[in-house]
């Protein structure tokens, strides 16, 4: 549920920078969600409509970038992949894991509309 | 307002002072059928001249800002506090019933005389855990998140306003019941200590890791049932180890005292940590309580 919160964070991160470059309607907002985040994207999309309802991003289109986990293995001493939390080291199987990258949730940007409606004449 | 030059759309007004670069709107109109010439050089009508506001298409807007921003500034205000007040801040998380206020009940009383300790306890209704706090003579708070699942740094910057924190004290800060939210959540605490029932599963480490990789301490409670339970706390702890590896776990029991001795030591070795962080302890300008 905490979802709710953070996407409420993304909301007031929106909003605020999308009054600051004076736009009014937000058409995009895209995430970095890294795969060992405390946060589970299919969450954060379900509340997404709900959140923004009203907003300068009603109607906005969600997109997610996944980031991969990565580490240190203490044993292999190398950097490593790591899928998701509590799984092994992909070389040697041992759990001497240094989480170093994924564990991220940011805004990384958003599309501003049309700042004017433009009728044509034709 | 017309898509071709941006003048109004069905009358040009002709105290605009202004050149239209290059397409002529002498014999301008906006009737529905009729075409604008190309001009000379080949651009579009009205791509020059008096910057009209043109049908522009979405542009994009770098962010990179944390969704855990705010939150994180009110946390490491609470930090600061913590640090200047040479308080030893810890925000004890886990799955409602676990024993955590229980556990804090006898450690107020076991610190009684020895070391100041205040609490904020949070849960999502009621003040009965603030209740049983208040009775051990401890000051406590309580906050009550409503519909929310998880205490945040800002309600906690609140509840600090209104604890007297003393120096070299220590401050409990009884999280919701719940092991997945409040793992997402700084509260500017010193750690967290996650705690685990042995009535719960020995695979709780593997199944809600997040809080064990995000704590620095699990005391594993109520081991006066272990002879009843199938729970294995060496699993348990290997487990823990898997996702957090420099986790710290300790059995205890508040019921038969083992181990409890165990968990007091160390919140003296944390507590006596604060005076390195608190300058005005480390000059031994303060007298640890």
């Amino acid at each position: 549920m905490h979802e709710m919160s953070l996407m409420e964070s993304v909301r007031e991160i929106v909003e605020q920078t999308a009054r600051g470059q004076g736009a009014r309607h937000v058409v995009t907002v895209r995430l970095e969600i890294g795969a060992l985040a405390t946060v589970d994207p299919d969450a954060l999309r379900f509340c997404f409509d709900v959140v923004m309802h009203e907003s300068v991003a009603a109607g906005a289109r969600l997109e997610i970038e996944s980031i991969p986990g990565s580490g240190w293995c203490w044993d292999c001493s190398k950097p490593v992949t790591i899928a998701e939390g509590g799984m092994p080291c992909p070389r040697c199987g041992g759990f001497r894991l240094e989480v170093t990258a994924g564990t991220q949730m940011r805004v990384k940007d958003i599309d501003l509309g049309p700042e004017e409606e433009i009728s044509t004449c034709a | 307002m017309c898509v071709t030059c941006g003048c109004e759309a069905t009358a040009h007004l002709p105290d605009r002072n202004h050149d239209h670069g290059g397409h002529d709107h002498g014999g301008h109109h906006h009737d529905p059928d009729h075409e604008h010439a190309q001009v000379a050089d080949g651009s579009q009508p009205g791509s020059r001249g008096f910057g009209v506001l043109r049908p522009s298409a979405t542009r994009t807007v770098s962010v990179e800002q944390d969704l855990l921003a705010k939150n994180d500034r009110y946390a490491a205000t609470n930090r600061q506090r913590f640090d200047a007040a040479g308080v030893l801040a810890l925000n004890l998380v886990s799955s409602p019933g676990s024993g955590k206020t229980t556990l804090l009940v006898e450690t107020l009383r076991a610190l009684t005389g020895v070391r100041h300790a205040c609490v904020v306890e949070g849960d999502q209704q009621t003040s009965l855990d603030a209740d049983r706090i208040a009775a051990t003579g401890a000051p406590v708070v309580q906050l009550n998140t409503g519909k929310g699942c998880h205490l945040d740094a800002h309600q906690v910057g609140h509840a600090l306003d209104s604890l007297p924190m003393e120096r070299g004290g220590v401050l409990f800060i009884e999280n919701v019941g719940n092991l997945v939210c409040p793992a997402a959540f700084d509260l500017g605490e010193a750690h967290k200590v996650v705690v685990l029932s042995v009535t719960e599963g020995d695979d709780k480490p593997l199944k809600y890791p997040d809080m064990f990789r995000a704590a620095d301490l699990c005391l594993i409670t109520k081991s006066d049932l272990l002879p009843y339970v199938p729970f294995d706390v060496a699993r348990a702890c290997a487990n823990a180890l898997r996702v957090n590896p420099s986790l710290e776990c300790l059995t205890l029991s508040v019921v038969s005292r083992e181990g409890f001795a165990a968990w007091l030591a160390w919140l003296e070795r944390e507590a006596s940590t604060v005076r390195l962080r608190c300058p005005a302890l480390a000059a031994g300008a303060g007298a640890v309580a």
